[in-house]
């Protein structure tokens, strides 16, 4: 970098030369041409960026608007503390913790198997494993990731359920262990990769600075790239738990619809997402009482996934500035 | 002294190797994984696959049931999701890396665009339903699904797009200004060219998401029993992922194997995608590699 950028010679050349690509585009971008084209063009990309904005805010205002309709008819309090959900016919009970809890198991289930196993890939495919493994293991966890949630559904049902009740008769049908298993799956290819970049962003010179001073490998691996890389592998397992809170076909196929607060995995469960399938296929009358369940629990479950994205998306940001 | 080192150094191999086996396990099971998923499947849908029942209408009778709307609804959907998507979210990544100051309004955009791919896809289901369906009347329709779909994926190929640009190296931008074009000049001859299908590849895996996306679908109501093909924009259809929902709900066995057969069709759609956008990643990375050497 050169310490008086504004006396040496002209912008491009001064901006080439410390590659600062934000000063060249804040000059650029105050001289913008004004042919009529080009402004059309301008403004048109513009509104196109603004969509995204627009998306958030009909999200959230729709959410909103229809959850404070549920709560003109039932208190906010029960709603937020009530351990029954029985949504269904004349006295309803609208406690939504059976519905948390039932999401909570599959997401710490699932989570019990996405990130170390996800965490193991990632240290393995950047640490140990030759080239050709590398590409080898890329288009196979791609192929992972890309598997639609409902196939993971059916195979939740069809090939690891009757495979727990043979380990076990007190399995039922429906229950959270095949759900957990699944969503676990379908969230390890999100953990490895988001963790192999953080582990790949750690400078060479780290690494090589730990072997310098005489560590062996499993050392320099587990108390230098790892530490170094900590927070990018955190971000990648609060994603994954976001996830599986997330995850609807794979857990209203496999978990069931019996929101219980038991904390038994051999049993069936309900999940928020789950909830809302549940009402949406069957024939709910828009304006009726359970039609704006789905709102709140909706609302739910998009504050619970965008605290966890935000953290997230927070750390990886910041971590990224580290090592640029 | 020594032997309290060698002891040391002992322990800390026996750690390394079991670490490497974890690590080398945890590998495998990913492998693992896929193997059994794609074999049960295979082994369950193999034999319901044949021609009969790519080629009928959705039944109540297993011997006769078949995917052929599916199929079309799906390739309607998302050609239509395509169409919508593509422009919108291509557009804002090119306005948010090559016109978009680093103001604190853009950054606020880009964290949005961040979170919003990381919203559940059953949030787009509801927002689809109550805009799309019931707000704008579209009805359980074609164009509602793909319109919600199409703001599915919008912040993927968003992201994508955003990354295959900052791929493109600032001197080439700046060869373009100093023979005096413009900025959209230089970004339809210079740039746009060349990441043209490093694109591509993340818009190809954005919509191979959306076929497999079945959540949001069931809310603003796919159709499972569509007897026709949709000849319009305003029709009810039906898509694989959600017949393959319904059979698998359904009681009777004969049906989960359809389910299968199903699910092997909607993978081999899915890896014939996958395969063109890793042929083009590729291209792409050779061509961006040529250019830095």
């Amino acid at each position: 970098m050169v310490e008086n950028k504004e006396s040496s010679g002209n912008l491009l050349t001064q901006a080439v030369s410390c590659g600062d690509r934000s000063k060249v585009f804040s000059r650029f971008g105050q001289r913008p041409s004004y042919s009529f084209k080009e402004r059309a063009i301008r403004y048109t990309l513009r509104s196109f960026s603004w969509t995204t904005i627009g998306v958030t805010l009909f999200i959230v205002s729709i959410l909103f608007w229809d959850a404070i309709e549920l709560f003109r008819q039932y208190s906010l309090f029960d709603f937020l503390t009530g351990t029954k959900w029985e949504p269904f016919g004349e006295s309803k009970k609208l406690g939504i913790l059976p519905l948390v809890s039932g999401t909570l198991m599959i997401a710490i289930g699932a989570s019990l198997i996405s990130l170390p196993l996800g965490f193991g890939t990632a240290v393995y495919l950047t640490q140990y494993a030759s080239k050709q493994m590398d590409s080898l293991m890329t288009p196979i966890i791609e192929i992972l990731s890309g598997i639609p949630t409902v196939v993971f559904g059916y195979f939740a049902l069809f090939a690891v359920t009757p495979f727990l009740q043979k380990l076990n008769g007190n399995v039922e049908l429906f229950n959270a262990t095949s759900a957990s298993i699944v969503v676990g799956i379908s969230c390890i290819p999100l953990v490895s990769s988001i963790s192999a970049e953080a582990i790949r962003a750690v400078p060479l010179s780290i690494r090589n600075a730990a072997y310098a001073v005489g560590m062996n490998k499993f050392n320099v691996v587990t108390k230098v790239i790892v530490p170094s890389a900590i927070s990018g592998i955190i971000a990648s397992f609060i994603l994954a738990f976001a996830r599986a809170v997330g995850e609807t076909m794979a857990v209203t196929l496999a978990a069931g619809a019996s929101p219980n607060m038991e904390w038994n995995y051999f049993i069936g469960i309900q999940t928020m997402t789950a909830f809302i399938v549940q009402i949406s296929l069957g024939d709910t009358p828009a304006g009726s009482m359970e039609y704006y369940t789905i709102y709140a629990v909706g609302l739910m479950l998009f504050l619970i996934t965008f605290i966890f994205n935000m953290i997230a998306t927070t750390i990886i940001k910041r971590y990224r500035e580290i090592y640029k | 002294m020594k032997n309290e080192f060698n002891k040391t150094k002992a322990k800390y191999a026996i750690f390394g190797v079991l670490f490497q086996t974890f690590c080398l396990a945890a590998n495998f099971s990913v492998i693992l994984f896929l193997v059994i998923l794609l074999g049960d499947i295979l082994i369950q849908g193999y034999s319901t696959l044949n021609w009969n029942f790519l080629t009928s209408y959705p039944s109540r009778f297993h011997d006769k049931a078949g995917i052929l709307a599916a199929i079309v609804g799906t390739f309607y959907m998302m050609l239509l999701t395509a169409f919508i998507s593509v422009p919108l979210g291509v557009g804002a990544a090119i306005y948010l890396e090559e016109y978009a100051r680093e103001t604190r309004f853009i950054r606020f955009v880009k964290l949005n665009i961040q979170n919003l791919a990381g919203v559940p896809s059953i949030i787009y289901g509801i927002l689809g339903l109550t805009l799309f369906v019931r707000f704008m009347d579209l009805g359980r329709s074609l164009l509602a699904a793909s319109l919600t779909m199409a703001l599915l994926i919008l912040p993927i190929i968003t992201i994508a797009s955003q990354e295959a640009l900052r791929a493109v190296p600032q001197s080439f931008r700046l060869a373009g200004y100093g023979l005096g074009l413009t900025r959209w000049q230089v970004i339809q001859h210079q740039v746009l060219p060349m990441v043209a299908t490093g694109m591509s590849t993340g818009v190809i895996l954005a919509l191979s998401r959306a076929i497999g996306e079945s959540a949001p679908l069931v809310m603003v109501g796919a159709l499972t029993y569509v007897a026709f093909l949709p000849s319009g924009l305003l029709d009810s259809f039906g898509v694989l992922s959600i017949q393959i929902y319904n059979w698998s709900s359904f009681p009777q066995k004969e049906f989960h194997a359809l389910a299968a057969s199903s699910i092997i069709v909607l993978l081999a759609m899915l890896f014939v995608l996958n395969v063109i956008a890793i042929g083009l990643r590729m291209y792409f990375q050779n061509k961006i590699r040529g250019i830095n050497r």
